[in-house]
């Protein structure tokens, strides 16, 4: 410890220990408790309270009876949980001071006791100890573990989460020393502290209220996920049949917490699950379950790496049960759905899926979300029933629209329950997303497109449900088949888009901001990935969707605007733009679109839209855009004179960024994008570097460079240092330039950068020359730039030192407040 | 209690209800889909509607080709439309003592009925729904007046050539009753026996039933109707709305414990959702404008349009359509648009409280102060030399048979750049576009109706308990379109009572009470016995006086004292003589004790059987029963009156007297 901490210490500890002088703040005491934990890593405990006795003396002055508040008596448990945690230090604590603060002499019994933060302070300070022999005789002395076991049941969840979680760590604790010992050990010869937590939990399993069985279930969870020592298998043999037991009552009492606890168990390294008869419970489990509860758990035995075929296939079954049954309601004559067995779709489902609407709706989507999760992976189960899921998937958005024609009682009643479903349309447009990953059948496929048109068009389709369909359709385009070697769309999807775009068209004339902002996201998807093709940019320049995208950029909402900005963009950089020629202004002198973007730049209130358009503008540049290419350096100079102004730290970025782009153009790449990517040859720079480095000068992008250098947000400044770095690395190969760092320019230019520095950024820096310009890099500590802006900003705010000044400074404060009371 | 229902639309009522002594008609609605069946009334010649071709039947013979003219394979007829009335013939309607009305598009029907019928009774409406009725009754009159067509086809009518005609003609009922419009004349004397009525005010009807009209939540002034005596209560639910629009928020407390619930008027589109459609609408529109197209929305001149113009109030400038003009063409646009702003107490909270800042209720005012919404009686005049294209315009009629809408379709038809948007939900739009085919503009439909959908009407229902529920047979079925939408049907128990045109329905429930007053001087003297805790009895003699359906017990008239005579005498022998009369009794007689006490009196064997209604006592050695039942006891013994008095004071002393 710094001796200026030291020094401070005691009058902290006397602040602490004064029930008048209140600590206000918490947060301090947390950050205090971290402190505390960061030394004794570091060393010595007993040391530390040695040097420091007034520690041990506001540890005893807790104890004494008197008006203290609940949050210094927690931090005072938790903090002398911190301290021994060393052995040396327990031993010399464990006298007096750890029973009366930890046994039944302590806050144990007192008022303090009723404050939730006290009794997981007591807890947190045992969690700290219990790390050697010692503590576990003091713990069984104490009769500390009495105690844990009621905690469970806390009214406070954070007391009874923390004390089940306490007791897994004395159990392990408890076992280490066996965990050498032949696997074999019977549970009859472990530590007596180890015997007594497995007979509590034996007998909270035993239990008949469900409160007692799921911390029981909850301790085991935690102890399987946690310890994978030899021990665990021969506790999930000794208690495995209690688990069993509990199937066997109606309903199956804590259901998810079995859940949990069985699947924790499967996941385990430390069993062999075969041998325990678990994949049978397993099964047992998936039948007895409700279909709500059970699909958790299936979704879980199939993420598995390794088990028996017949549970996966029984743990799959339970996963599609629901959609079978929707499919067998809504089909239209007898027969297999496809899904599954008819017998399978049972009525037992029918009764979860029927009878209200929202175990309806919960199952449904909750089985469409598992299914979308099983899909990617690699173990999910094959085959893969495609076609029954599209099916399924089609025929819950057509029911969620009135639009099916179930023939069934079932199905009307269906119909009836999921009528205009806002949740079960947004779950299975995702589904129906995920499973564009893999084709189906060419009249499935037609439908999906279909439904998915109907869900675009209609006008009662909620903005988010709308947002979903755009996206599913963009990953049903994607996945369209297309002509080999030719990579234009296919014509069914051409077909398709013809429909499409007059609903896009109606979609960006909505009267709801989200509609028209997800319908130009879902332009510029579709313009970046087909812009280049025939067929798209025939049926997209036949629309009206360019021009209203123009016009969408005066839209009075930010983020359509942004949008706007993005999706003309890409349509400009395709070559897209129509050029407005509306009735409605013949003859007017058009603006071209970059006049348009920089006027947004410029004047857009929001920050968004003008981020839009740096992204755009760096997007063009990249590209080099017909219309950047033109005058490239007069666009550079204007978009970051532009930037260099803008108030949102974003838009500074991205002109650091453009900058860097004009940088790898005029001076060849600076930077390789993937550190393993291989070097690809140097391009040979555009010209000599005195020309290019001219060049920079002239759009002025070190001014713009320096000015983000001190940049009062940290990001800009980070970016800035780099690209500086980068740009000194690129010229110090070059040995035409050195020039000495003497002259008077040089040294007017460090001066106003000083003053930069200093935050009067008021001053230009006029026109430079690249010599100067190199000169002044050169001189700059830039190295230690990036250093100190690598710090976190308080830094050195949060030295404890100054923790530890803070705290005595607000109880000082406090103070003078209560005078000026009087 | 009897309904007789005179029209078959669902939304345009008209039914009479027959209730203690009153005649009560509920609504008078005009059926005008008549009209869709005749050819558009052009303001201005237009060639091609003059130069359709006539029609003639399959053998070739052309004797109906002056009437019917045909145009793109549908048949039409070239006359002055005429609109289906309701029943005339079911019921004498000189005989109807009232007439509820209950919002402006429920009355249009009202002259032919007050005018023509020998109607004398009264009929009651709240002030905006008689001032917008009015509105649209005159418009109507205009619209149809303005063009005079002196051709008025009848051939086609007769039944024999009526069945040869194609269809939709062949199918159209009681083309005989169909009638012209009226005039003006004959709309403001039906107007004049219009009483106008408050929400909530209850009004009495010859004593015997009491009226009520509650805000219906649909339009200005619309209302639903309580109808109740002292012990029965009749709610007719006609046009109403849960939806924040502008008008008065649905009062549906009152609807609660009603012995039977009317229901009519509930939307006519209920797959369409109206926040979904105003979307629609304004997506429509401005695309429609920025492509440089114009925008025709035949419209009613009051109700839906209001909301619309809310609406485009707070889009336009959103879209960029600020500087789009928005033309409003009524004969009554400018009283609709005026009116609107004074019936500040029947409109929703939030529109009320504007009148206190003082702001106009609606934003229209704003429109047309700043001269983006601009209103027309005409096309003729102002509006031509004001007239800017692409705009938007807001005319009627919604049929498109007449008004300045059919001058428009034919200046816009002709252009796809243009496009037509179908806001109102009373008329199929592909009839209404019918004549005007081939149609090259674009037609969108957007149906906004605000009345209760099928889920509203459940909660409803749920909520206000009626025991009966009658309603269209229309929405006791779903629609035949969707046969599987069992959604779209009304679903209570009992199951809801339909009714079709020109039926007449027995409803199922009997008045079992009737309440009487009784004189305080009568009521003095009566001397009440409590026989259980909280009920007290007692006997009355008085004389039943019933004037104007109310009833009173008054004290009968003192008996003269008999001075003696022939004619004194027989005045007193009408006097009831009340003096004779025999205690009455109350109580039950329990049984066992009651066998106890037989013991206790020597009498034995005794024998109880317990019955259906009570117990049978018998005496077996006596050869007697007794029979102990709830309202009556019996004691049947062998001529021996001795046993039976004796048996008879034995019952009395469990029983009480008074």
């Amino acid at each position: 410890m710094d001796p200026e901490c030291s020094q401070l210490l005691p009058a902290l500890c006397a602040v602490l220990a004064d029930p008048r002088q209140p600590m206000v703040d918490d947060t301090c005491l947390e950050k205090l408790l971290d402190w505390f934990k960061t030394i004794t890593e570091a060393g010595s405990s007993l040391l530390l309270l040695q040097e420091n006795p007034c520690l041990v003396e506001l540890l005893c002055h807790v104890l004494k009876p008197q008006d203290l508040s609940s949050r210094v008596l927690s931090f005072s448990l938790r903090l002398t949980g911190v301290f021994a945690a060393q052995e040396d230090c327990f031993q010399y604590l464990q006298g007096e001071l750890l029973p009366r603060l930890f046994g039944e002499a302590g806050p144990l019994g007192g008022a303090a006791w009723t404050a939730p933060t006290v009794r997981s302070g007591w807890i947190q300070g045992l969690r700290s100890l219990a790390q050697h022999p010692s503590a576990l005789h003091f713990l069984a002395d104490c009769g500390a573990v009495d105690t844990i076991f009621s905690l469970q049941g806390d009214s406070s969840l954070f007391v009874a989460s923390a004390a089940g979680q306490l007791l897994v760590h004395i159990l392990s604790l408890s076992m280490r020393g066996l965990a050498e010992g032949p696997p074999g050990l019977q549970a009859d010869d472990w530590p007596p502290c180890a015997q007594k937590i497995v007979g509590h939990i034996e007998e909270s399993l035993r239990s008949t209220a469900t409160p007692q069985i799921t911390q029981a279930l909850n301790v085991l969870t935690t102890t399987f996920s946690h310890c994978h020592d030899p021990w665990t298998q021969v506790l999930w043999v000794q208690l495995h049949p209690l688990v069993a037991a509990l199937l066997q009552k109606d309903p199956v009492p804590a259901a998810h917490s079995l859940v949990d606890l069985l699947l924790s168990v499967a996941r385990s390294p430390g069993l062999s699950s075969s041998s325990c008869g678990l994949w049978e419970t397993l099964a047992q489990t998936l039948s007895h379950l409700s279909p709500t509860q059970a699909g958790l758990l299936a979704l879980g035995i199939l993420k598995l790496q390794d088990c028996p075929q017949a549970l996966r296939a029984q743990a799959f079954a339970v996963l599609l049960q629901p959609l079978a049954c929707v499919l067998q309601a809504t089909a239209q004559g007898p027969g297999p759905s496809g899904l599954l067995d008819s017998t399978a779709a049972d009525s037992v489902t029918a009764d979860m899926l029927l009878p209200s609407k929202a175990a309806c709706v919960g199952l449904l989507c909750q089985t469409l979300v598992h299914l979308e999760l099983l899909l990617p992976l690699p173990q999910r189960p094959c085959p893969w029933p495609q076609a029954p899921l599209l099916g399924a998937a089609v025929t819950l958005l057509q029911l969620c629209r009135g639009s099916g024609s179930p023939a069934s009682d079932a199905g009307r009643q269906l119909c009836a329950l999921l009528l205009g479903c806002v949740r079960v349309q947004r779950a299975a447009l995702d589904f129906l997303g995920t499973l564009s990953q893999e084709t189906g059948p060419p009249e499935l496929v037609t439908q999906v497109f279909a439904v998915l048109l109907e869900y675009l068009r209609s006008p009662d389709s909620s903005p988010t449900v709308l947002k979903k369909a755009f996206q599913a359709t963009f990953r049903w385009l994607l996945s369209s088949p297309r002509t080999p070697g030719c990579s234009d769309l296919d014509s069914h999807t051409l077909l398709f888009l013809r429909e499409l775009l007059p609903v896009l068209q109606k979609r960006l004339c909505s009267p709801c901001w989200e509609v028209r902002d997800s319908g130009l996201e879902f332009l510029t998807q579709m313009t970046r990935r087909w812009g280049g093709q025939a067929g798209f940019r025939h049926a997209l320049l036949a629309s009206e969707v360019p021009r209203l995208t123009e016009q969408l950029l005066r839209d009075p909402e930010s983020y359509v605007r942004a949008s706007a900005v993005t999706a003309m963009g890409q349509l400009s950089s395709q070559g897209l733009c129509v050029p407005p020629a509306g009735p409605e202004h013949p003859g007017s002198q058009q603006k071209s679109l970059l006049g348009e973007l920089l006027h947004i730049l410029s004047t857009d209130s929001e920050g968004f839209p003008r981020r839009a358009v740096m992204q755009v503008f760096t997007q063009w540049l990249r590209d080099s855009h017909a219309d950047v290419v033109g005058d490239t350096e007069q666009f550079v100079a204007g978009v970051l004179q532009v930037a260099g102004q803008d108030l949102d730290w974003e838009v500074r970025a991205q002109g650091l960024e453009l900058a860097l782009v004009f940088l790898e153009q005029m001076l060849g790449p600076l930077r390789s994008h993937c550190p393993y990517a291989v070097t690809p040859p140097v391009a040979a720079p555009a010209g000599p570097l005195t020309q290019a480095l001219q060049s920079l000068c002239r759009v002025r992008l070190f001014e713009f460079a320096f000015r983000a250098l001190f940049d009062c947000d940290r990001p800009v400044a980070q970016k800035s240092c780099d690209l500086l770095l980068l740009l000194r690395a690129k010229t110090a190969s070059s040995s035409s330039l050195q020039e000495p760092r003497s002259s008077p320019d040089v040294a007017s230019v460090e001066a106003a950068l000083q003053r930069w520095r200093a935050g009067d950024q008021a001053q230009p820096l006029g026109d430079l020359e690249p010599e100067v310009v190199l000169a002044v890099l050169r001189s700059m500590d830039l190295e230690g730039l990036r250093g100190a802006l690598a710090e976190s900003s308080d830094h050195v705010e949060k030295s404890p030192q100054s923790l530890l000044q803070d705290m005595l400074a607000t109880v000082g404060i406090l103070g003078e407040n209560e005078a000026d009371c009087y | 209690m009897k309904l007789y229902c005179l029209s078959g639309h669902p939304t345009l009522p008209c039914n009479v209800l027959k209730f203690k002594s009153t005649t009560i008609m509920l609504d008078c609605g005009l059926d005008m889909t008549s009209t869709l069946n005749f050819l558009p009334l052009p303001l201005v010649q237009s060639p091609r509607l003059s130069n359709l071709p006539g029609w003639s039947l399959k053998d070739g013979s052309a004797f109906l080709d002056k009437e019917l003219k045909e145009c793109s394979g549908h048949v039409f007829v070239d006359s002055v439309p005429e609109f289906c009335l309701p029943e005339t013939e079911l019921i004498d309607l000189s005989t109807v003592d009232v007439i509820l009305i209950s919002n402006y598009h429920c009355m249009m029907a009202l002259p032919y009925i007050t005018e023509h019928t020998g109607f004398t009774g009264t009929v009651y409406a709240t002030e905006p729904t008689v001032q917008i009725g009015r509105l649209l009754m005159e418009e109507l009159v205009n619209f149809i007046e303005r063009v005079p067509k002196a051709q008025s086809a009848s051939l086609w009518k007769n039944k024999d050539i009526q069945r040869l005609l194609p269809s939709p003609l062949k199918d159209a009922v009681e083309v005989s009753t169909w009638r012209r419009c009226y005039t003006m004349q004959e709309v403001n004397s039906a107007l004049s026996k219009i009483q106008l009525v408050g929400y909530s005010q209850k009004i009495e009807l010859f004593g015997a039933v009491q009226v009520t009209p509650l805000s219906s939540g649909y339009a200005l002034g619309s209302s639903n109707w309580i109808i109740q005596s002292h012990y029965e209560k009749v709610s007719y639910v006609s046009g109403s709305s849960l939806l924040t629009t502008h008008p008065q928020p649905m009062d549906q407390a009152s609807l609660k414990n009603s012995d039977v619930l009317i229901l009519t008027g509930l939307t006519q589109i209920p797959t369409a959702n109206p926040d979904g459609m105003v979307g629609e609408f304004c997506s429509n529109l401005a695309l429609t404008v920025r492509n440089g197209g114009n925008v025709l929305v035949p419209c009613y001149p009051s109700g839906v349009i209001y909301d619309l113009l809310e609406c485009l109030y707070q889009y336009i400038d959103s879209a960029g359509l600020s500087n789009i003009p928005f033309y409003f063409i009524s004969p009554v646009a400018n009283s609709s648009l005026e009116f609107s702003q004074i019936f500040a107490e029947w409109l929703c909270h939030n529109k009320q409280t504007k009148v206190y800042l003082p702001e106009p209720p609606f934003p229209h005012a704003e429109l047309i102060q700043t001269n983006k919404l601009k209103h027309y009686p005409s096309l003729h005049g102002d509006f031509s030399s004001d007239f800017r294209q692409p705009c938007v315009v807001f005319t009627g009629h919604p049929s498109l048979r007449f008004g300045d809408v059919v001058h428009f379709m034919e200046l816009w038809g002709k252009s796809s750049l243009n496009t037509v948007i179908f806001t109102e939900p009373d008329f199929s739009y592909l009839e209404a576009l019918a004549p005007y085919q081939p149609l090259a503009m674009k037609c969108i439909y957007c149906p906004i109706d605000t009345r209760l959908n099928f889920i509203q009407v459940s909660k409803l229902l749920k909520e206000v308990q009626p025991l009966h529920v009658v309603c269209p047979e229309q929405y006791t079925q779903p629609p035949p379109a969707q046969s599987h939408r069992m959604d779209l049907m009304i679903d209570c128990q009992p199951p809801a009572m339909s009714y079709r045109r020109a039926e007449v329905l027995a409803l199922p429930f009997k008045r079992r009470y009737e309440k009487i007053e009784i004189m305080p001087e009568l009521a003095d003297a009566l001397v009440p016995m409590e026989i259980k805790p909280g009920i007290s009895l007692a006997t009355v003699s008085a004389v039943l006086h019933t004037k104007d359906n109310k009833h009173v017990l008054q004290p009968p008239p003192r008996p003269a004292q008999p001075i003696g005579g022939k004619k004194r005498k027989r005045a007193s022998e009408d006097i009831p003589d009340c003096k004779v009369l025999k205690p009455l009794l109350s109580g039950s007689i329990p049984v066992e004790q009651f066998v106890q006490t037989l013991e206790k009196h020597g009498f034995s064997d005794i024998k109880v059987e317990d019955t259906a209604k009570g117990h049978i006592v018998l005496l077996q050695e006596a050869e007697t029963l007794i029979q102990i039942e709830e309202d009556s006891t019996h004691i049947i013994c062998d001529n021996d009156e001795m046993l039976r008095v004796r048996l008879r004071d034995l019952v009395l002393k469990f029983l009480q007297k008074f």
